[in-house]
């Protein structure tokens, strides 16, 4: 598997959420992804992103393009240093929140995406990657 | 500052979203919408999200909140013109959005709407 190209996108306000939804399909469309497959890989990124804003203080996204023979896919890695998360199996199921919301942000990427991977550390912060695959 | 526009049609509200909304951008429209139903006496709200790629957890939240304070509010809510790879997307995500009326287009919508307010009777 080869990266392609490698982004990395800051993620410190509201607008910067927008604007990760917007590389995110860029890629996407680059990278000859159908509309759902382009709208699944959208939609899982705004979730995380909003997590890294609101629950991780702020952070960054990294998003690679790849290609791995015939495959072509986007890899997302969003990173923060913020309060971690205490008990992981916790908060990847449906309807946990600790903020204000539905609770479906974590859930919901992971069935969104073909591969998806979570490290957290309480008091370090939280690394959350998923890729979706053409 | 920008702002969704709210359009009234008769004893409707109409609202097209047009953007790419931030989620400040989303909350706002959310009170926006509920002062005018009062202020207007609104009996419907029409919202067309025909332009909208994306919806996730927050969008989505922001739609049923908007279908319940209208509720409360004696008004019925519609959403119409969803594109099939968000309500693909929306349902895989989690989200079912409760207590939310659709229609595919905003003829049918209207259509929808105008039942709804005459079965409450409200003519």
């Amino acid at each position: 598997m080869t990266v392609v190209d490698r982004s990395v996108q800051p993620i410190q306000s509201p607008e910067d959420v927008v604007r990760v939804r917007q590389v995110a399909r860029e890629r996407a469309v680059a990278q000859g992804f159908s509309l759902v497959d382009q709208t699944k890989l959208v939609t899982a990124a705004s979730e995380l992103a909003r997590n890294t804003l609101e629950y991780g203080g702020g952070g960054e996204v990294s998003i690679e393009v790849l290609n791995d023979g015939m495959r072509k896919g986007v890899r997302l890695t969003f990173a923060d240093k913020g309060p971690g998360i205490a008990d992981l199996d916790l908060a990847l199921k449906d309807g946990y929140t600790t903020g204000g919301g539905l609770g479906l942000g974590l859930s919901g990427a992971r069935r969104l995406s073909n591969e998806f991977s979570i490290e957290s550390k309480p008091g370090e912060g939280t690394r959350v990657a998923i890729t979706r695959w053409r | 500052m920008e702002k969704i526009p709210i359009l009234r049609m008769g004893r409707f509200l109409l609202v097209t979203i047009q953007i790419d909304m931030h989620d400040r951008l989303a909350l706002q429209l959310q009170d926006d919408l509920t002062d005018r139903i009062v202020k207007d006496r609104a009996h419907g709200v029409l919202i067309d999200i025909s332009s909208l790629e994306v919806v996730d957890s927050f969008i989505g939240r922001m739609i049923s909140n908007i279908a319940a304070m209208a509720s409360v509010l004696d008004a019925r809510t519609v959403v119409v013109g969803m594109q099939p790879a968000v309500a693909i997307t929306l349902v895989e995500l989690g989200l079912s959005l409760d207590g939310v009326r659709t229609a595919l287009n905003v003829d049918k919508g209207m259509a929808l709407l105008r039942e709804e307010v005459e079965a409450a009777g409200r003519v």
